[in-house]
């Protein structure tokens, strides 16, 4: 298949495809996508590729549009989506970063093993189900004043830390240290705020979950022990979550905001929900003001969580915390545009990078990494579906050239949320994960049926991609033994 | 007549609506997205918030629509299933939505709704009007 079942793909290699600039009138470059030939025909039967093409059309994109090969039919951009804009002459679209912004996953380690944990799973679960808020309309615990909802969004990560949820040394483990510069509550709605205020340190639905995992496989024995994975049967917890409401609102206010930019400054695009502005407009300004907070809204909701997580582990197990080693491995965004400097054919450019479905991989020696991963490299973490398994990896050089140091999120989906309530029942997948020995607690057990393995691509098919084409190879695989759920 | 279809999107999920005017399949395209929410049978009516909304086209006044509804659940932590509209012109709305506060010990709530999308948005005249959302779930 050189040339794709629409002539519209020119093969590179086995892992990568070029969209030429002539598909489509108005791509200002080309697009580039990571898959391999079994991937593309899925691919092919949605409209994901034709999205790929639309964000080529943003002003001031530079390399190619990109996507990753957990791409799939999203709404704009494609999930799976990523693309630079320089800062000097480009835009920034709130739809390259999508309504549930910094979106993202935090795993700990534990110095537990299998062994320890399943006997006591059951309570274990059951205590963090008690614990972390989670489900649709769902209380937080935290309630928050106006006031204290600007702190909180001024600062992050740190403002849980601060008010007594988790350790300093958790933030030197999450991108931006759990806090992005610029935030301006000014810029923030106050429906928006009105949606964050009893929102903080809750899990949220729809594809929101915290597990409890095993590590199966080592592939990288250095740089997995340099993330603090020691050994096989390791217990692992990894926390999927959000802005929740705030975020989904800063989205929909911006979207009308830049439904009028793209008039005023004359912009031409191929769909609405593209909407954009120049990064140096107002416009765009307010949009990364008011983005900042909503990702540090993000980093501090998965920051609460992580210190419920810790109380539930302590309390089941009655282990000290110190005991427990459950240290943050890392915290990554994968819903997010940020201003970084990029070595682009030949120059040095700042630039805004979306990451729609897509989580950053930088690789040694980068300065924004904790200095324990220095030598390593930008832990990277990739969940599967509830009843699979999961991989961390690693960034690389090669990502940091061809892909502006991104790579792939997750599984991506491959069957629609009605289908698979057609063809699934929650009851039968509530029996597959108990055949499978996983132990599961969920708000609603009709929305299980939704987040099934058939609905997903195999995350394995996915990380195998991003590996042989060099930009994040595998360190280790895990796989689930307690689940919770909104 | 049929008020609403499911439509698949990969990620998400679409909504047709239908209607013999624009008010009333406004209303459907509210009631097929608080269909995925929760289960509307038995759901009472003693919560009603009013709700206008403004935007620069009729698409966009679609979108800002179910936004509102969405808003409202959130934040007054109701399930709307009736809606009455008052006034729909091409960037104008009001109406009031009728619904009850979410008590999850008698609701079955099913799948969070993030948001409506200008992705594939149409606004049809064909026997009546036929709209189509895509939704962010």
């Amino acid at each position: 298949m050189p040339a794709g079942k629409k002539g519209k793909l020119i093969k590179i290699d086995d892992y990568r495809w070029a969209i030429p600039k002539t598909y489509k009138q108005g791509m200002r470059v080309p697009g580039l996508i990571f898959a391999d030939e079994k991937m593309l025909a899925h691919i092919e039967e949605e409209q994901a590729l034709e999205q790929v093409a639309n964000v080529a059309f943003l002003p001031g994109i530079v390399g190619y549009s990109l996507a990753m090969p957990d791409i799939h039919w999203g709404y704009g951009f494609p999930i799976g989506g990523v693309a630079a804009t320089q800062v000097r002459d480009g835009v920034i679209s709130p739809g390259g970063v999508g309504f549930d912004i910094n979106c993202g996953v935090r795993l700990l380690r534990t110095n537990l093993t299998v062994d320890e944990v399943k006997p006591r799973i059951e309570e274990l679960i059951s205590d963090l189900f008690t614990n972390i808020p989670s489900g649709l309309g769902s209380e937080g615990k935290i309630k928050l004043t106006s006031k204290q909802l600007d702190k909180l969004m001024l600062k992050g990560a740190a403002w849980a830390v601060e008010s007594g949820y988790g350790e300093p040394e958790d933030l030197e483990y999450t991108e931006e240290r759990g806090c992005l510069q610029g935030a301006d509550p000014a810029k923030v709605s106050v429906k928006a705020k009105n949606r964050g205020m009893p929102q903080p340190g809750t899990l949220g639905s729809g594809n929101h979950f915290l597990e409890i995992q095993v590590v199966e496989e080592i592939y990288n024995l250095e740089i997995a022990h340099a993330f603090g994975v020691e050994v096989k049967e390791q217990i692992l917890l990894l926390i999927h979550t959000g802005s929740r409401g705030l975020g989904h609102q800063v989205c929909d206010d911006y979207l009308k905001t830049m439904g009028a930019a793209v008039k005023k400054y004359g912009i031409e695009l191929p769909d609405r929900q593209l909407a954009c502005a120049p990064i140096k407009s107002p416009e765009g300004q307010a949009y990364l003001a008011a983005m900042a907070c909503a990702a540090n809204y993000a980093w501090a909701n998965r920051q609460c969580i992580t210190h419920w997580a810790r109380e539930s582990f302590s309390r089941v197990l009655s282990k000290k915390r110190s005991s427990l080693g459950m240290g943050l491995i890392y915290d990554v965004a994968h819903n997010i545009a940020k201003i970084e400097k990029h070595y682009i054919e030949g120059k040095n450019l700042t630039v805004c990078v979306h990451r729609k479905g897509a989580t950053r991989a930088f690789p040694p020696k980068h300065p924004d990494l904790p200095r324990a991963y220095r030598k390593a490299g930008q832990p990277v973490l990739i969940p599967g579906d509830m009843g699979r398994y999961s991989y961390i990896a690693v960034g690389t050089d090669r990502a940091m050239e061809e892909t502006f140091g991104s790579t792939c999120h997750g599984a991506g989906r491959l069957q629609s949320r009605s289908a698979a309530k057609r063809s699934i029942r929650g009851a039968d997948i509530a029996d597959e994960l108990t055949a499978k020995g996983i132990t599961f607690q969920v708000a609603s057990i009709a929305s299980l049926a939704e987040e099934a393995s058939a609905v997903y691509k195999d995350v394995a098919e996915v990380v195998h991609i991003t590996e042989a084409a060099g930009i994040s190879p595998r360190v280790a695989k895990t796989r689930p033994i307690g689940v919770i759920k909104g | 007549m049929t008020r609403f279809d499911i439509i698949d999107h990969t990620a998400d999920a679409g909504i047709v609506a239908y209607g013999n005017d624009l008010r009333e399949a406004f209303a459907n395209a509210a009631y097929g997205m608080f269909s995925l929410v929760a289960e509307l049978n038995g759901i009472g009516e003693g919560s009603c918030h009013e709700v206008n909304v403004e935007a620069t086209d009729q698409e966009a006044l679609l979108v800002a629509w179910l936004n509102e509804l969405l808003y409202l659940f959130d934040v007054e932590r109701v399930i709307f299933h009736r809606f009455d509209i008052i006034e729909l012109e091409n960037n104008r709305l009001q109406a009031k939505a009728y619904g009850e506060k979410i008590d999850k010990s008698r609701h079955l709530l099913k799948t969070e709704v993030k948001a409506a999308t200008y992705h594939s948005l149409k606004i049809e005249k064909e026997n009546g009007f036929r709209i189509q959302v895509i939704l962010d779930m």
